[in-house]
């Protein structure tokens, strides 16, 4: 198994509140990681790490053959690998959907108006919104803007995608449906890292739980995990949600 | 009241008053749109330079911003004639007119730009977007698209301070009423009707303004929300 992503022993501090702890996980090509944990373990600064949204203190962090951690990375170059979908989905407001996702294809890749539309209905059609590509984000649910948000981010045909608790700001509906989404993702092979809430989500369809707890890796393992945990503090985290 | 309202002196004059209508409006429609050139670079200067530009751009802003226009008209006009160039009263109007609307448009586009949530930034630099195409496509045109109304209704009032011009006898309309009462002695009457003259103007202006912001700004025309 080649490994996509490897943190090795990562620090990161904001100001004197030490937010990773020496963090170490591995995913592997077509696996899907789900970083779980309480508010405020770590879990969404180690996602954003991996994309060089923050910069780390210490350890190592190697994402599709980049060294992230390396103070001459080319952050362009890693951004056409990796994609990421945000809590808020970041739609830009002024542009239809179909314009949203064509923005970086022709920006990026210098594809021509066409192609990229071509691209845009593609990716729409995967996500199940072909029809919806000439509306702006203000005209769509949430759960309709965040596939549109996931769409955008196929569009650019990265090779590992990144989840930053995507549904918290849904409905348990439309976190269904967006869901879904992901999970076709997943059988389709795509490479990714989801930080979630949605238990039941991680345990059917991630081949790895990661459970932070205080900023470090507490416990890892298949999904089957969550239902025999080996630490007290992820069999609390579990009961919890029940 | 006593007065005797006599408009008939007047009619002679209807093609000057014309005339002065239409320089109004060109004089306007020049200074709008280098203002809004010279405006945008600035707000973009302030908000996201290096130092020295914003300390530059800041001192522009708040010179014009706490001096009256008409003090600037007096300076562009004269100090442009003391470096030795000879200008058309009518091109030192527009000169002094693009400073004042400048820093006015300035500010206004500034806060277009800091209402752009820095989570839209994190998204464009996420799908590797450079620097400037994050700029021209995630900042600038929605920020401008929020903040038309307001320059919108800068530039109407640009266009009624334009006759603040005919006191260096750019030959605008408020300079051909100044002729025009001073030939038939009917002042009253004369700003009465360039006041209705004006009237229609901003209307027009704000027609034009209207129709432009429809055709450029499509979310809003598909969505119908407010210009």
């Amino acid at each position: 198994m080649s490994a996509v992503v490897k943190l090795s022993n990562v620090h990161k501090s904001f100001g004197t509140n030490k937010v990773l702890d020496g963090v170490s996980f591995e995913v592997g090509r077509g696996e899907v990681a789900a970083v779980i944990g309480q508010s405020g373990s770590g879990k969404s600064t180690a996602l954003r790490c991996i994309n060089a949204l923050e910069t780390i203190d210490g350890g190592t962090i190697d994402v599709c053959g980049h060294a992230v951690h390396d103070a001459k990375l080319d952050r362009r170059s890693l951004r056409r690998d990796v994609g990421i979908v945000f809590q808020s989905y970041n739609l830009f407001p002024h542009l239809t959907a179909e314009q949203n996702i064509m923005l970086a294809p022709t920006c990026v890749k210098n594809k021509s108006k066409a192609e990229a539309r071509d691209l845009a209905h593609d990716v729409l059609r995967r996500v199940g919104l072909a029809e919806k590509a000439d509306h702006f984000p203000e005209q769509l649910s949430g759960g309709q803007q965040q596939r549109v948000a996931i769409a955008r981010s196929l569009a650019m045909q990265p090779k590992l995608m990144l989840f930053d608790e995507v549904t918290s700001a849904l409905d348990p509906q439309l976190t269904g449906e967006v869901l879904k989404v992901m999970e076709d993702l997943a059988r389709g092979g795509m490479t990714m890292i989801l930080v979630t809430h949605e238990m039941a989500f991680a345990r059917k369809v991630a081949s790895q739980v990661v459970y932070m707890h205080k900023g470090k890796v507490w416990e890892t393992g298949p999904g089957a995990m969550l239902d025999k945990p080996n630490t007290a503090e992820l069999a609390d985290f579990v009961g919890s949600g029940l | 009241m006593t007065y005797q309202f006599d408009f008939s002196s007047l009619l002679a004059y209807w093609p000057e008053f014309l005339q002065g209508a239409w320089l109004t409006l060109q004089l306007s429609a020049v200074s709008t749109v280098a203002g809004f050139i010279v405006g945008t670079l600035c707000a973009i200067g302030r908000s996201d330079g290096p130092p020295w530009v914003k300390f530059l751009v800041g001192s522009y802003v708040e010179i014009i911003r706490n001096t009256p226009l008409l003090v600037q008209v007096f300076i562009v006009y004269f100090g442009i004639a003391t470096l030795g160039v000879r200008v058309s009263a009518n091109t030192a109007a527009v000169v002094a007119l693009v400073v004042n609307v400048g820093a006015y448009t300035c500010e206004i586009v500034r806060a277009g730009l800091e209402s752009v949530h820095k989570s839209q930034l994190e998204a464009a630099d996420c799908l590797g977007l450079s620097k400037p195409q994050i700029y021209w496509h995630v900042v600038i045109r929605p920020a401008i698209e929020r903040v038309y109304p307001a320059l919108t209704s800068q530039y109407v009032l640009l266009m009624l301070a334009s006759s603040i011009t005919s006191q260096i006898s750019a030959e605008e309309l408020t300079a051909v009423a100044n002729r025009i009462q001073s030939d038939t002695f009917r002042s009253f009457e004369t700003y009465i009707v360039v006041g209705i003259i004006y009237l229609a103007l901003s209307f027009v202006v704000r027609i034009a303004l209207w129709l432009f912001g429809l055709a450029v700004f499509v979310r809003k025309r598909k969505l119908g929300t407010a210009l």
